[in-house]
């Protein structure tokens, strides 16, 4: 393949396979955060304490997380219909990408926050701090480096989740090495997307954790 | 399990020293019945941390609540600012029923009542500023009242060149600082220490217990500790409260407590005392059993007037034989002077009885540990 036609179809790919990450990435953050910090403190005796939500959620979380992507992609189309408009390209991708990140967003954050120091909580209470201020201006503060790195593995996992979608005409990266690559033999393509993906997972890993690195204050810095 | 004998809680009351005036002071807390139980973790039974309280904490004083571990402290200090709610009983802080507030007025009376932690329960994330300004921050002040009211709270307990530091970069004496005026930023009628001091070396203890003293004497904060440490109590504290199995066994003046103890446990816990025990050589050695033969081992304790006679010269020359020093200690319980010695003399009877007579005429309190060579 002519080498400006290669980088035209990578281009084209890369673009796609950001939108469908960076779309996904954000809706599934934006439901998944608050879900996280729901199961991580309505335990029993907990701050929200209500263990039957929680039990209930911790079940679809956990059942939704188990359906292989693969699958997943395919039995939800009618509902990506609904919403897309259209079970085909890289918008209708976007929603089984986002229905398959809010329990893994979700898991990560409860994990984050129940990270944090049960004293902070207690000490927050002492000070006669409400529940909401206590979640965001104890728990969430706390818990930012560790919030910090469960994005980025998500949006790590999205990049590779995203090369599914290929399958139902999604669009990106693993689209096009599945197509170029591996139906027509053109094992330089295939190469090429290899090397893109790893400097795009490489580049989001190291934001991240740079990132993470800022927030966190837990070690004395020299 | 018997409940707290009356007599211990009146006897503050005629307490030697204790003016009425004192002993008039209102309560600060006042706990009425208290009982508290846990379901058991396993779900299987009950566990009672507390089984029928009633002691009040007076307004200014510092006060300690001493108990080894287990024994129900913590769950009490949490009551005071309903971190815990009572099986049964009431809580009152300055007249106000906190087992009846609701959330919204439990988060009012809180901002009236600082607390302190054994492990400081600072947020990592914020600055030294920022974890004073939590409260303040909290209770919704203003950016410009918040920058005022944390500065001059930064140099009260001395930490004015830490304002932009972590946590994790101070001392642990540092970090019970920055929890001390956390505490003190909201400026609260009462201040509750849990443990406080129990995770600093015995040099930053002391600091830190100048520290609260010297607030309860300039704010004239009234003090709530908890410890399981006597010298904390020892130290700081004017009243004292003993506690055991979820009741409270021995209360008083610290210094009646410590000098005359009267529960088990209370002596259980001074005898960890520097000072008041014997070398475990000679305890050994000793018998219960008298014998003219032997020497009698016998504990004098100083203190008020008899602290500072001239006792011993007098003592030597009075009893006309060898008078041996075994062990001693001369220290101060809550601000008073107060002397231990134990002393071993011939037990001839002649020779007692000269003794016992010069200890009645003298005043001085003594105990016979007992006999041998």
């Amino acid at each position: 393949m002519a080498p400006d036609m290669l980088l035209a179809l990578l281009w084209k790919a890369l673009v796609q396979t950001v939108q469908m990450v960076a779309v996904a990435g954000l809706i599934g953050t934006l439901i998944g955060l608050p879900i996280g910090v729901f199961l991580a403190t309505s335990g029993k005796g907990e701050l929200f304490a209500a263990p039957l939500v929680n039990r209930i959620t911790g079940l679809i979380v956990n059942a939704t997380r188990s359906t292989p992507f693969i699958i997943l992609v395919v039995a939800i189309i009618p509902f990506t219909r609904l919403i897309a408009g259209t079970s085909i390209g890289t918008s209708a991708a976007i929603v089984p990408l986002t229905i398959a990140t809010i329990p893994f967003v979700a898991r990560l954050i409860e994990a984050a926050i129940r990270e944090v120091d049960r004293g902070l909580i207690e000490a927050a209470r002492a000070m006669g701090a409400s529940r909401w201020q206590i979640v965001t201006k104890v728990l969430i503060a706390e818990a930012k480096p560790g919030i910090t790195l469960a994005l980025t593995l998500t949006l790590v996992s999205l990049i590779g989740y995203s090369a599914m979608v290929g399958a139902v005409g999604g669009g990106g990266l693993g689209d096009l090495g599945i197509r170029y690559g591996y139906q027509r033999f053109m094992p330089e393509v295939m190469l090429a997307v290899v090397i893109v993906l790893i400097l795009l997972v490489q580049a989001v890993q190291s934001a991240g954790d740079s990132l993470a690195r800022r927030f966190d204050k837990r070690s004395r810095k020299t | 399990m018997l409940s707290i004998p009356e007599t211990t809680l009146s006897a503050r009351a005629v307490a030697p020293g204790l003016s009425p005036a004192i002993a008039a002071v209102p309560a600060m807390v006042a706990f009425e019945g208290v009982t508290k139980r846990f379901a058991d973790r396993g779900g299987q039974g009950e566990f009672t941390a507390l089984a029928g309280v009633d002691y009040t904490v007076p307004k200014g004083a510092i006060t300690g609540i001493i108990g080894r571990s287990g024994a129900g402290k913590s769950t009490l200090i949490r009551l005071v600012n309903g971190l815990e709610q009572p099986t049964s009983g009431t809580v009152l802080v300055d007249g106000v029923d906190v087992t009846a507030l609701s959330e919204r007025g439990l988060r009012d009376l809180r901002r009236e009542v600082g607390m302190i932690f054994q492990h400081f329960n600072l947020l990592s994330s914020r600055t030294v500023f920022n974890n004073v300004a939590l409260p303040l921050e909290i209770a919704g002040l203003t950016a410009k009242a918040i920058r005022t009211r944390v500065e001059l709270l930064l140099d009260l307990v001395g930490l004015s060149d830490k304002a932009k530091r972590y946590p994790a970069e101070l001392s642990g004496g540092q970090k019970q600082r920055v929890g001390i005026a956390r505490a003190l930023s909201t400026e609260p009628k009462l201040l509750l220490s849990d443990e406080a001091t129990s995770a600093l070396d015995p040099e930053t203890t002391q600091s830190i217990l100048d520290l609260i003293r010297r607030i309860n004497r300039e704010l004239g904060l009234t003090v709530l500790l908890i410890t399981h440490e006597m010298e904390v109590v020892k130290s700081i504290a004017s009243e004292v409260a003993v506690i055991d199995k979820g009741l409270i066994v021995e209360a008083g003046r610290t210094f009646d407590v410590f000098t005359r103890p009267k529960h088990e446990t209370t002596r259980a816990l001074l005898s960890g005392l520097a000072g008041t025990k014997l070398p475990d050589a000679i305890a050994r050695r000793l018998t219960s059993e008298a014998s003219s033969a032997a020497r009698v081992y016998t504990r004098l304790t100083f203190y008020g007037a008899t602290a500072e006679q001239p006792l011993i010269s007098r003592l030597m020359s009075e009893l006309g034989a060898e008078v041996n020093i075994i062990t001693g200690t001369i220290d101060e319980i809550a601000g008073e002077p107060y002397g231990s010695l134990v002393i071993s003399y011939p037990a001839e009877p002649a020779i007692v009885a000269r003794a016992d007579a010069f200890y009645a005429e003298t005043g001085l309190s003594t105990e016979v540990l007992g006999y041998g060579a």
